[in-house]
């Protein structure tokens, strides 16, 4: 291979990529050494187990990603907008919706939510740490690896261009050879061990490490959602594992599981793809679903309403997303019986979903409703999401999908529901846990000047495209004609985008000036919060909770702030924590370099990679370290120092 | 909790044994046994399915200790994903494209 | 790690095996049986891949041409017998006999690779009769789905390898009994696993061939 297939030339958008990661990696390395703060990252933040640090890395790789897929929107956009520009040629565009799908799912949407998640969750079941701390760096670190892998693609051997969906024939070997769509397998595929890590670690931290008095009907509705979130990525991503696995088999080693030829059946991608690919709209959902119903309960100042058909509606939709794959491609052609089976579950998922918004509004209905940046995303979340939910049973009706297929009336749907429903999760999230993590809040004044830019601006953008859809417009289309008469809602819908890229610079805009200018936050409580996570200090010790608290009912901490008396026994424990440990980075970077390897299908860097992977593995196995006890007056100390 | 362990363990021996006469009889039902394609089918599944019980509750002790009832939760949800995978596959790629 | 609320834990009764004595062993145990889970979703995919690619065989050979009834039944027997042996290891485990664990983990372990060398050698033949991963969809999914198989029972028998070395170096703790339970666990899996591929790759496979 020669140096100019390696590295990708010609297009003057890959060489100011290319400048701009040389200058800023220069840029890091230089302000680390400059402030010698190597050690303190390493120490601090490569290599812990506390599940609150990995939740904020989480969280800033996924704002990373969320630009990096943002300016493959914008490039898009500004491709689009006219017909027969050429600011893109075709392969570069199909490049980037393949790159800009795949990130914003797998390297935004979910991390986003896992970092919440890490963050938020063991705090709010009163625990001290995740049932498997060394685990859960693991996860972030295939997650962050995997990542890495999948992004250098633009700038080394070039990206994967057959869709965030891949189908075949189209990605197999013969019409997408080369590195890119390898890129996307083993991307994926490193990632994918961290998230199934994941769902393994909060599962059992939820199950096993409640606060005493928390039963299950007492837990906060984040978390409940958490579990079942859990639950359906334990069943959902070795499905992917293996849809990858056989794409992988199929371009590497030459078997035929989806090729045309030899037997094959490229159908199977379709299904497995889909039979993981609905569990995961959920998966990126109900976590949202979650924070919503924490932020409007907080907000509206009134217990949660309907608790029990919350949980339980909950509980249907994930039961019903794993029957109703086949709704992603009524228009393969499976016979009626099929198609009506697939369209039947689809519409019954209506029905769960709708006594959501019903149970959000009537927590609405006579509260005290405050109205903060955290509050604004999550009641702009109701009707957005409305909107999503009411084209989406639209498109669950078989016959009628032949006619909305593959044209912008889906794209519009599903940026309808995944926007207002998990990005604004996202940022509802962000801003509401932001004090307890940072120690000061996020300037509400900038928050909603960002909240009202993005959301008009997202409605501007994507409202058009149902029309644009409903007039024929396919999508994945890099260029058009004007005899289409699709140039006028394109227009607006670019100028809908820019609003939503502005929104987003303001909200980064505000991290910058909050963490300069705020006012400190002291009382570890800014919200008046029902949950456990409110109770203890800001910062949060390391240990979370000096005393693990007990839990009388729903709402445990409001409970606790309305009886106060029972609150105060001081009587420190010892208390047993984790150690740090190196071996996750370094295990996630071997995976890394195998799977770099296998891209390229350098056998000898794969096999090199998997030799570090499993003697990382070994040393593991021998490693009987138990982590350590704080002592009692050490706990005093710490606790002391927040009076 | 975990029972007393006895000296002997019967358990285990009965376990073993079923599973080699399970895996006969399986053996036997599908070539010699002369019944038509699906009644074969049936019952080599069923059987499997029997040892795969069997090695759950005789050699894995899937209901012992606090967890039990989380570990016997886990499996019967994974038996119930296992089918849906399967049999839907088999449902939508073949049955749905005759 | 037991930094949870060991001080709210209840009191184990005192024939609680040692396994299940630390929070860390309870926790690690769970964890484990949610990961077979994962596993069976895992070959639950590798199964229904197969099943649909059976008869997709363009010029290769038919699986009715090529099992044979005596090769799958001495695997079959042989993964059974190491099920059985490492039900034993358990058994003599919580008998706190550290001797009799590592003979009859030993025992399973010669099984396994027993059974391991069989596989080989049925690939072989395979690939000898001109059936291999590249000849058509039907040998792929097969090759694929036994070969994960396969792959898992090779770390199976590296994992009770390091286990063994521990065992030796340390003898019977509350660590050293959760790594034992917790591989003796993943070792029935593969059994139950096996089970399924007798039936749904060979026995059926044969059946298709005599009907």
């Amino acid at each position: 291979m020669k140096w100019d297939e390696f590295f990708v030339t010609g297009d003057p958008f890959i060489y100011a990529a290319d400048a701009s990661i040389v200058f800023t990696s220069i840029g890091i390395v230089f302000v680390l050494t400059y402030y010698k703060k190597w050690k303190w990252l390493w120490s601090e933040w490569l290599t812990t187990v506390d599940h609150k640090k990995i939740g904020i890395m989480y969280i800033i790789a996924a704002v990373l990603m969320l630009f990096r897929g943002g300016v493959d929107a914008l490039l898009m956009r500004a491709q689009i907008t006219a017909p027969g520009s050429e600011i893109l040629k075709s392969q570069h565009y199909n490049e980037i919706f393949t790159t800009h799908g795949t990130i914003m799912i797998i390297f935004m949407a979910m991390p986003f939510l896992i970092g919440l998640i890490n963050f938020a969750v063991p705090l709010q079941i009163g625990a001290r740490d995740v049932a498997y701390p060394y685990l859960n760096a693991v996860s972030f670190w295939t997650f962050f690896f995997g990542a890495m892998l999948f992004n250098i693609s633009f700038v080394i051997g070039g990206s994967p261009s057959a869709g965030w969906t891949s189908y075949v024939p189209l990605a197999g070997e013969e019409l997408s050879p080369g590195p890119g769509q390898n890129y996307y397998l083993l991307g994926l595929q490193i990632a994918g061990i961290g998230t199934l890590l994941t769902g393994i670690n909060f599962l059992v931290t939820i199950l096993k490490m409640r606060a005493p008095g928390m039963s299950i009907i007492r837990m906060p509705m984040f978390t409940w959602s958490t579990l079942i979130t859990m639950i359906l990525i334990i069943f959902a991503f070795p499905v992917l594992t293996v849809a990858l696995a056989l794409m992988t088999f199929d371009r590497l080693f030459g078997s035929h599981f989806l090729t045309l030829a030899d037997g094959g059946l490229p159908m199977l991608w379709l299904n497995l793809f889909w039979i993981w690919g609905h569990p995961e709209v959920y998966i990126v959902i109900l976590p949202a679903f979650g924070i919503f119903s924490e932020i409007i309960s907080t907000f509206a100042r009134k217990t949660l309403f309907g608790y029990k058909a919350m949980v339980w509606s909950m509980v249907s939709i994930a039961g019903l997303s794993f029957i109703v794959w086949v709704h992603h491609f009524f228009t393969m052609g499976a016979n009626a019986v099929v198609n009506s089976f697939f369209s039947i579950t689809t519409m019954a998922i209506a029905i769960p979903t709708g006594v959501k918004i019903f149970n959000w509004l009537f927590t609405l209905y006579k509260g005290r409703i405050k109205i903060t940046s955290a509050m604004l995303w999550s009641l702009a979340f109701i009707p957005n999401f409305t909107i999503g939910g009411v084209t989406g049973v639209m498109l669950a009706m078989a016959a009628a999908d032949y006619q909305y297929h593959n044209t912008y009336f889906l794209v519009s749907h599903f940026h309808y529901v995944l926007i207002s429903g998990t990005v604004f999760a996202c940022f509802a999230g962000l801003y509401f846990w932001y004090p307890k993590m940072f120690g000061h809040r996020l300037n509400e004044r900038i928050g909603k000047w960002s909240f009202w830019l993005f959301m008009i601006g997202f409605n501007v953008c994507f409202f058009p495209m149902y029309f644009l859809g409903l007039d024929g417009m396919p999508r994945r289309i890099y260029t058009y004609e004007w005899a289409d008469g699709w140039f006028d809602l394109n227009v607006v819908a670019t100028i809908g985008a820019i609003g939503m890229a502005i929104g987003f610079v303001l909200l980064i805009y505000n991290i910058y000036w909050s963490f300069r200018y705020a006012e400190r936050e002291t009382t570890g409580d800014p919200w008046d919060g029902r949950t456990l996570e409110w109770s203890t200090h800001t910062p949060v010790p390391f240990y979370n909770f000096a005393i693990i608290p007990e839990v009388s009912g729903l709402d445990a901490y409001s409970r606790m702030k309305r009886d106060p008396a029972q609150e105060k026994k001081k009587e420190y424990k010892p208390i047993h924590m984790p150690n740090y440990s190196g071996k996750p980075i370094f295990m996630s970077v071997a995976f890394f370099i195998s799977g770099f390897g296998l891209v390229f299908e350098w056998w000898w860097m794969a096999i090199l990679g998997l030799i570090g992977v499993l003697a990382m593995l070994l040393l593991r196995s021998f490693d009987y370290d138990d982590g350590y006890y704080v002592p009692v007056d050490e706990v005093e100390r710490i606790e002391k120092s927040y009076e | 909790m975990a029972k007393k362990c006895s000296h002997f363990p019967w358990q285990h021996l009965i376990g073993f044994l079923l599973s080699i006469v399970l895996t006969l009889v399986a053996l036997w039902a599908g070539l010699y046994s002369g019944f038509s394609m699906t009644i074969i089918i049936v019952i080599i599944v069923t059987l499997a399915s029997v040892q795969a019980i069997i090695q759950l509750f005789m050699f894995m002790h899937m209901t012992e200790s606090s967890n039990g009832k989380h570990q016997t939760h886990v499996m019967i949800h994974s038996a119930f994903i296992a089918v849906i995978l399967v049999a839907g596959t088999i449902w939508v790629l073949s049955y749905g494209f005759h | 790690m037991e930094y949870v609320h060991s001080d709210n834990g209840k009191h184990d009764a005192p024939d609680t095996p040692l396994e299940y004595q630390s929070e860390t062993g309870r926790l690690n145990i769970l964890g484990f049986w949610v990961f077979l889970g994962a596993e069976i979703a895992l070959f639950a995919t590798l199964f229904a891949s197969y099943l649909v690619l059976v008869g997709r065989y363009a010029d290769g050979p038919t699986p009715g041409e090529l099992f044979e009834v005596k090769g799958v039944l001495i695997e079959t027997f042989l993964l059974l017998t190491s099920s059985f042996t490492c039900g034993l290891a358990i058994h003599e485990m919580r008998r706190n006999s550290l001797k009799g664990l590592i003979v009859w983990l030993g025992i399973t372990l010669l099984l396994g690779l027993g059974f391991l060398g069989f596989e080989i050698y049925e690939f072989v033949h395979y690939i000898h009769e001109g059936a291999s991963l590249t000849t058509s969809a039907y040998w792929s999914g097969f090759f694929v789905l036994v070969g994960t198989h396969g792959a898992h029972v090779t770390m199976g028998i590296a994992w009770m390898i390091l286990i063994i070395i521990q065992l030796v170096q340390r003898g019977l703790t509350k660590q050293t009994t959760r790594k034992v339970f917790v591989a003796s666990l993943y070792w029935h899996f593969l059994d139950v696993v096996w089970i399924f591929i007798f039936t749904a790759v060979y026995l059926y496979g044969m059946v298709m061939h005599h009907g």
